[in-house]
């Protein structure tokens, strides 16, 4: 808590960050109130421009952009979060084991860690996508982009686990006889948390970017409303043609907002968790 | 036979202070989130070092030695902070103030001063050959045409026992000893007229260190040198310094001609670690000083050592003792100097 | 030298084994999906009205070699590699019956051409300024940059294409926002065709630049300030070693080494960059074709696309390694 008000006063970045945040999770709190169910169409006048009564105008579906936009928060923060826990979870395994068996084993997995990091992600997805067609549903996406995004964090988490190993309270663990799976949950995991932490926001970045670019390409469940799903809706009427540009702007200006939240929330975490950029700041 | 010689050649120079250092203050600063720390590595230090002259500073770990010389070679970066006090150069007749105007040590550099910092094995960029680091470093100050200046750094890698060829090397093929020699090489070939070296043998093996050792006395008392020499090592004061300064939690302790320091010592902790030292047919228990080294960021009031000096007495936790001279011809800030035995 | 060779075999062993998962992965995913290929493909065929029952046999029976509904699973793995390795996908379904080697054959340099310029330019200019950023800690016109510079990295590669394209293609428009070159020139090595490919492809280029730039630039800044704090640069620092040697022969040259691997292992999320801006402006790519293949169900031609791209980075990822040693003199050569 201390910390975090340390944060708001001494670091700009947080402060810009946490503003922007908050203004994307008050949307999120709205999409629980929205007056009719998001999925619906034609429930008001289509083609409005912003004006008192539709902050941010219609579609041509007849949807308010308003509440479209809140529902379309929710949802793509909800599949980033997904994402990013469910490859917390590989990644923080994978690091901390690699790291504390060291040795051959560690190159072994480090080995592997590579190999599927070369692999082209996009492709990948594409391709599930595409064999999957009307299977495919938001929650197996994310499990599917989980499992492809978390090998460049457990390298840096091995990388701390690593020096831990040789630290004298593993050996003072392991010579008591507690348990591999123990050590490293009670005695490793608390010192990899800052650069999970960090990892994780970087993480949500970049789950979110690839739902973005998914959907706007038309290949994620298009009746969901989602951020990409609403550019997907305004490419599909072609919006800027049509001269209904805040159909394509609203959405644009609020995955602008979002990313540079986040952004800023990690570049300034990570500045917290590394000293040296603490001493640069202090103007030194 | 030796001291004779060098002790004919002092009386011969004129001593004239090379270095002057006036109530110096310098703190490592932290200031994170409003909170502020504060590292006083040291703390009000005055001297002076004359030319042609070796002179040593020792002290335990973490005792400031490091910060104090960084501070006198104008090496120091945040978060360290000059907080008071100078350091005066003169080059003869060209006075330097390295903290009044900055900018008048920048040519002097490597020409007239230079200096072997701790850990001097790792300061070779790894991804250079050597000869690169020679060229970057001492080319400009040699005034010497391509072929003259390679076989001069040649010649000078051959007095301090290198082949020639490691030029061609990069340094992580090289041992730790032989990167450190390098640099000492790097930091003499110039022949400045100043030398300021923090621990450049302590990676060394005894023997070489012998050597090094005696190298750098060679080259200081060819160029007729002055050199500044830290080490926590006392055997290798008694080998090569001529004065020498004891420090003590980021203050000066004693300071004195090195024989008169060893033979009768007049602070208590200089002549602990003194008695620490192995004698050959000694076979008392040496005593261990009680309690640890002090934090600097909160040291003892009054005389920082009381907390530990077997001689202390309440005066010592009130008052701060100041550098006064001493019976041995020196300088010694104790309320009880001189009532030391040597151990 | 045998150090050196035996360094390459090990890379090329990395390289080997990111082939094999990349293909085997397309291999089950392609083999488990709950989808028959085959009938869909020839369904989504005969429905667009081709119904010359020679060429649908003709591609029923391709089909079923490619994907395998003859023999048991291990030989269906072994048909589908001997296919990837003659590079041998079947005839594509869209543009059928042309081949979907030619297909991406036609993309494929296009793409390459893009990835390759606009990576090595964001990589180059992201270090360069990111290096001055981190060594000249106080000059204002590198911070103001550098605020720039970063708050562009976070955004989607796809609103950066979308604003280039509102800018430069209908409030100023200057280049042209669609397509790889201009459509009634024959292309060759002729002067008009040329630039034409040039202008063609820098708004494309300069928004993957852009989208690149600034994770160059934030991680290059971060390592040099750490590194102008290690000893050999301090001492060369003190010992007056000229600024514009120290800044490149001790600052940037050791900073870069991380950075060049560090190439090496994004090159995979590179291509995805390729997709998202070949599609915002009609860039005749790989990316494109991929799109393009899913929207019209190309079985054939998804397949081929992906395999190819996994391979293509993976060589990618290869060159990188070999030439690493190159200008990092520690790389343990053995
Ligand atoms: N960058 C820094 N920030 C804060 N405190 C520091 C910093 N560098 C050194 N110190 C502190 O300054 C004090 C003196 O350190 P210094 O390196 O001068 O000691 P030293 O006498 O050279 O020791 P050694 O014999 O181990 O080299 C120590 O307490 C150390 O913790
Ligand atoms: S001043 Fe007092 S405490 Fe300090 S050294 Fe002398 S006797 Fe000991
Ligand atoms: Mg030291």
């Amino acid at each position: 808590m201390k910390i975090l008000i340390d944060l708001l006063r001494y670091n700009r970045e947080f402060l810009v960050g946490a503003i922007f945040l908050a203004v994307i999770l008050a949307l999120v709190v709205a999409s629980f109130f929205a007056p009719y169910d998001e999925m619906m169409t034609y429930v008001v006048i289509p083609d409005m421009p912003p004006s008192a009564e539709y902050w941010l105008g219609t579609n041509s579906r007849g949807q308010d952009l308003f509440w479209q936009l809140a529902a379309s928060m929710r949802n793509t923060l909800m599949f980033g979060v997904v994402v990013a826990l469910v490859s917390r979870v590989i990644a923080i395994t994978v690091g901390l084991v690699s790291g504390y068996l060291g040795g051959r084993v560690d190159q072994v997995i480090m080995a592997i860690n590579d190999t599927l990091n070369a692999l082209p992600n996009i492709p990948i997805l594409l391709l599930l996508v595409f064999v999957l067609r009307d299977q495919m549903s938001w929650p197996i996406l994310a499990v599917t982009a989980a499992l492809l995004g978390w090998q460049h964090d457990s390298r840096l988490i091995r990388s701390v686990a690593l020096s831990l190993r040789n630290r004298e309270f593993t050996r003072q663990a392991v010579f008591s006889g507690m348990r591999t799976g123990k050590i490293l949950f009670r005695e490793h995991l608390p010192y990899v948390m800052p650069i999970v932490f960090y990892t994780t926001m970087n993480n949500l970045i970049w789950a979110i970017g690839l739902e973005v670019t998914l959907s706007i390409l038309g290949f994620s469940d298009i009746n969901r409303p989602t951020i990409g799903g609403m550019i997907y809706w305004a490419n599909a009427h072609s919006a800027m043609v049509a001269g209904i540009w805040w159909w394509i702007a609203v959405p644009m200006v609020f995955v602008v907002i979002l990313f540079l939240g986040l952004f800023m929330l990690a570049m300034s975490v990570n500045e917290y968790i590394d000293p040296r950029s603490r001493l640069a700041r202090m103007g030194a | 036979m030796h001291e004779v010689l060098s002790k004919a050649k002092k009386t011969a120079v004129a001593p004239k202070n090379v270095l002057t250092v006036e109530g110096l203050k310098a703190y490592y600063i932290n200031e994170h989130f409003g909170v502020r720390r504060e590292v006083r590595a040291v703390d009000d230090i005055s001297l002076t070092v004359q030319r042609n002259e070796v002179y040593g500073i020792a002290g335990e770990s973490s005792s400031g030695k490091s910060s104090l010389i960084k501070t006198l070679a104008g090496a120091i970066r945040p978060p360290m902070r000059v907080i008071e006090g100078s350091v005066k150069f003169d080059f003869g007749g060209q006075s330097i103030d390295v903290y009044g105007e900055p900018e008048q040590l920048k040519p002097a550099r490597w020409r007239h001063l230079s200096y072997i910092m701790q850990g001097s094995m790792n300061v070779l960029n790894p991804v250079r050959r050597v000869k690169h680091s020679f060229h970057d470093f001492a080319y400009r100050h040699m005034g010497l045409g391509g072929a003259a200046f390679w076989s001069k750094v040649r010649q000078h890698l051959e007095r301090l026992g290198l082949d020639p060829d490691v030029l061609e090397a990069f340094p992580h093929q090289l041992s730790g000893g032989m990167r450190q020699r390098i640099t000492i090489a790097l930091a003499t070939v110039c022949e400045p007229e100043f030398i300021i070296a923090d621990e450049p043998t302590t990676a060394l093996d005894v023997l070489v260190q012998q050597d090094v050792l005696g190298l750098i006395k060679d080259v200081q008392a060819r160029m007729q040198a002055s050199i500044i020499f830290v080490t926590h090592d006392m055997s290798v004061h008694a080998a090569i310094t001529d004065r020498l300064a004891i420090m003590y939690a980021g203050r000066l302790a004693e300071e004195g001609a090195t024989q008169a320091l060893f033979d009768n010592p007049q602070h208590p902790y200089t002549a602990h670690l003194i008695g620490s030292l192995p004698r050959i047919g000694d076979v008392r228990v040496r005593k261990s000083l009680p309690g640890k080294p002090p934090a600097l960021s909160d040291p003892p009031s009054g005389c920082r050592f009381h907390p530990r000096c077997p001689l202390a007495i309440e005066r010592c936790s009130r008052e701060v003792p100041l550098m006064q001279p001493s019976a041995t011809g020196g300088r010694v800030a104790c309320f009880r100097a001189g009532e030391v035995v040597a151990a | 030298m045998h150090g050196f060779l035996i360094y390459l075999m090990k890379r090329f062993g990395q390289f080997l084994f990111v082939v094999f998962t990349g293909v085997t992965l397309s291999f089950l995913i392609a083999h488990f999906s709950p989808v028959d290929p085959i009938e869909q493909t020839v369904s989504l065929l005969t429905s667009f009205g081709n119904t010359d029952p020679r060429s649908v046999e003709l591609l029923r029976e391709s089909l079923r070699e490619l994907y395998g509904t003859g023999g048991s699973l291990l030989d269906q793995y072994f048909t589908f590699w001997g296919r990837v390795l003659t590079g041998d996908f079947g005839p594509s379904l869209s543009a059928f019956p042309t081949p979907v080697s030619t297909v991406i054959g036609r993309a494929l340099p296009w793409t390459v051409g893009l990835l390759t310029l606009a990576t090595l330019f964001s990589w180059t200019l992201g270090n360069l300024f990111g290096a001055l950023a981190g060594y000249f800690r106080d000059n204002r016109p590198l911070k103001v940059l550098g605020v720039f510079v970063m708050s562009m990295q976070p955004i989607p590669t796809y609103i950066v294409g979308l604003s280039m394209i509102i800018v430069f293609g209908y409030l100023w428009p200057v280049l042209p926002i669609s397509g790889g070159a201009q459509l009634n020139l024959e292309p060759g090595f002729t002067w008009e065709y040329v630039s034409s490919v040039i202008v063609h492809g820098t708004l494309p280029a300069l928004t993957l630049v852009c989208v690149g730039l600034g994770g160059w630039f934030i991680s290059m800044r971060s390592l040099v300030s750490n590194i102008v704090t290690e000893d050999h640069v301090v001492y060369a620092e003190l010992a007056g070693v000229p600024g514009r040697t120290m800044f490149s022969q001790y600052v940037a040259r050791n900073a870069m080494l991380p950075q060049v691997t560090g190439l090496a292992l994004t090159l995979g999320h590179v291509f995805g960059g390729a997709v998202i801006v070949e599609f915002v402006f009609n860039y005749p790519g790989m990316g494109k074709l991929l799109v393009a293949g899913i929207y019209a169900g190309d079985y054939s031609l998804v397949l081929g696309v992906t395999t190819i791209a996994i391979i293509a980075v993976a060589t990618a990822v290869f060159i990188i390694d070999v030439l690493y040693p190159l200008i990092d003199p520690r790389v343990k050569l053995g």
